[in-house]
């Protein structure tokens, strides 16, 4: 009968009416600043220098290579080098970045910047609510906001930084493997140089 | 007691005027009615915009608005202040005087309607003995503002809405009529006071509405349908669709006149249900006759909101209908089933007292509504859509 269709649709929303007042299910809604879905490991937003160690300015890993400067596409990476050196996570001496600014309204969160970086130093962070009432200050990020400890960073995508962590140990390892090789074989040669002058001295 | 509460407001109107000289008096009560016309509705207004974008959440398993205020109450207050802060642009090429005076007059017509409504025992406005062909005159007006809106905009959008919107809103003028002829028939009066006076009698303690006789039943589902196709609600909604025209007529009013046509689209909804309580749920008559006690005024309001409520309900059910199916359920549908009514409103008339006219009108409406249900569902054109173009 005509109308009968009609009747059935309103049956349904009369039910899912009083449905959504009893059953918890039926309200998927999740009220967001108050709660908030768990971020999934794999979510990435814009990027943030790594630090290892207590202060940030001497943890940075960042050598101002300028790499991710070049091949940012957008171009919102600005690097300036420093006169002097400091030691990096390996005891190297390296420059670093006097200043480090991304503008974050012109990042595209790409992720080139993090693929190209040889230092593992800038990572792509998860932080999302960078939203502010200032447009030009408020969005161009200097090294210390961008600057986040190891932990942070083990924190938001662990599987990535144990990765991460374990190929920098792999290289400090080699580093000081090949160090300890070049003071031995410094030390041999030392050793061996030494010698010498008796030996020459022989057959006088 | 009960007769003081129920006149509550008549009594302070005189009150008020009894402080001014003879002479102002006249003028003073015809301002303070319509002061208090002008306060209530946009009130009832601001209440059904809330209940209706709760009610729609809850229908759709969200929770809607609830952030301003507790429970997101203030929720229409958040919009008035939004809207009136807006920047009221008018297109480069509109017609700006048109442009300017459409949404001023639908709400001043709309605002007219209400002149002739009773709302409550001795409470309306203009005891007008034409009273419901006023209220038409003012209904047809709408229209006119409707067309003035979408004309001038000067946008296709605009235009298309308004197009649609005229022929929508005429073509179910007349089956909106004709179902309201039926009560003209049955109480001899066009006056909407002497209507709810008939039907505020009771027998064994139920009302004498006429909704609880066949063709005032009849009238009744049509009346709501054309109401519905009248103000531009959903499922009716092609003049304002969303999905297709933007908003339809008003896609250029930004603003204060934006809010001026969601104010006259809500004021008309509230006001057709007040002339559909009238017509056919007993004004502000209690619907049982213990009930009378409770003002005259409450029940007159409670019947609007619940059919505003009615309104929510379908608007968060049905899909919109096309064009053509519109056009065919008002002509082919709607107005023949209006026209037999007023066929059985004779009968009825002239079949006197006695349980026959009962069997014999409620056995002809329903049985020219299963048959015409039959060859209209049976027809290819209320069946579902075949993509001629679009395949």
């Amino acid at each position: 009968m005509l109308g009968e269709g009609l009747l059935k649709g309103l049956a349904e929303t009369a039910r899912n009416f009083a449905g959504s007042f009893v059953s918890k299910e039926r309200l998927t809604t999740v009220q967001y600043p108050e709660e908030r879905h768990p971020l999934p490991e794999a979510s990435r937003n814009f990027p943030f220098l790594v630090y290892d160690g207590a202060d940030w300015e001497a943890g940075l890993r960042c050598v101002a290579c300028q790499i991710c400067e070049k091949e940012c596409p957008p171009k919102c990476i600005y690097i300036e080098k420093s006169k002097d050196k400091k030691p990096d996570y390996a005891g190297k001496l390296q420059i670093y970045p006097t200043q480090f600014d991304i503008d974050i309204s012109v990042c595209m969160s790409c992720q080139i910047c993090v693929e190209v970086c040889p230092f593992e130093a800038i990572k792509m962070d998860n932080e999302f609510e960078l939203a502010t009432d200032d447009r030009f200050g408020g969005l161009l990020q200097d090294r210390k906001q961008l600057a986040k400890p190891n932990e942070y960073y083990h924190k938001i995508h662990p599987t990535e930084a144990a990765e991460v962590d374990a190929r920098l140990a792999e290289e400090k390892a080699k580093v000081e493997e090949k160090a300890r090789a070049a003071a031995v074989a410094a030390a041999a040669k030392a050793a061996a140089a030494a010698p010498k002058p008796a030996e020459g001295a022989q057959p006088q | 007691m009960t007769n003081t509460l129920d006149q509550i407001f008549v009594l302070l109107k005189h009150w008020i005027i009894g402080f001014l000289p003879v002479w102002l008096q006249p003028i003073v009560a015809a301002l303070l009615s319509v002061v208090a016309i002008l306060a209530v509705f946009p009130g009832l207004f601001a209440i059904s915009v809330l209940l209706e974008r709760k009610g729609l959440g809850r229908m759709q398993n969200r929770i809607g608005p609830n952030r301003v205020g507790p429970l997101g109450v203030l929720q229409p207050v958040a919009d008035g202040i939004k809207a009136l802060i807006k920047e009221d642009v008018i297109p480069y090429s509109a017609d700006h005087v048109v442009h300017f005076l459409a949404p001023v007059m639908l709400v001043v017509v709309v605002f007219m309607g209400y002149a002739v409504l009773p709302m409550g025992r001795n409470m309306t406005f203009v005891p007008m003995d034409a009273g419901l062909l006023f209220y038409f005159a003012m209904g047809a007006s709408a229209e006119l503002t409707v067309f003035m809106a979408g004309w001038s905009s000067r946008n296709k959008y605009s235009l298309l809405g308004a197009m649609r919107a005229v022929a929508q809103m005429i073509s179910y003028e007349v089956p909106l009529l004709m179902s309201s002829v039926v009560i003209v028939m049955m109480t001899g009066s066009l006056s909407l006071d002497k209507i709810v006076e008939v039907q505020n009698q009771y027998t064994w303690g139920l009302p004498h509405w006429f909704v609880f006789t066949p063709m005032g039943f009849a009238a009744f589902v049509m009346f709501a349908i054309a109401a519905t196709a009248e103000t531009n609600r959903s499922p009716f909604d092609l003049p304002e669709g969303e999905s297709e025209l933007v908003a339809g007529y008003f896609t250029e009013y930004s603003g204060f006149k934006f809010a001026e046509f969601f104010l006259g689209e809500y004021v008309a909804m509230l006001s057709i249900s007040g002339l559909g309580a009238t017509l056919f749920l007993g004004g502000w008559s209690a619907p049982l006759a213990i009930l009378n006690v409770v003002p005259s005024w409450f029940w007159f309001f409670a019947k609007i909101m619940t059919w505003i409520c009615f309104y929510i309900w379908m608007r968060g059910t049905f899909p919109r209908l096309r064009q053509d199916q519109l056009m065919n359920f008002a002509w082919k549908f709607v107005l023949p089933m209006t026209l037999l009514n007023l066929l059985v409103a004779g009968l009825w008339r002239f079949m006197g007292e006695g349980f026959l006219r009962w069997v014999v009108c409620s056995a002809i409406l329903l049985s020219a509504y299963i048959i015409g249900g039959r060859i209209g569902m049976r027809s290819k054109k209320f069946g579902p859509r075949s993509y001629r173009y679009a395949e």
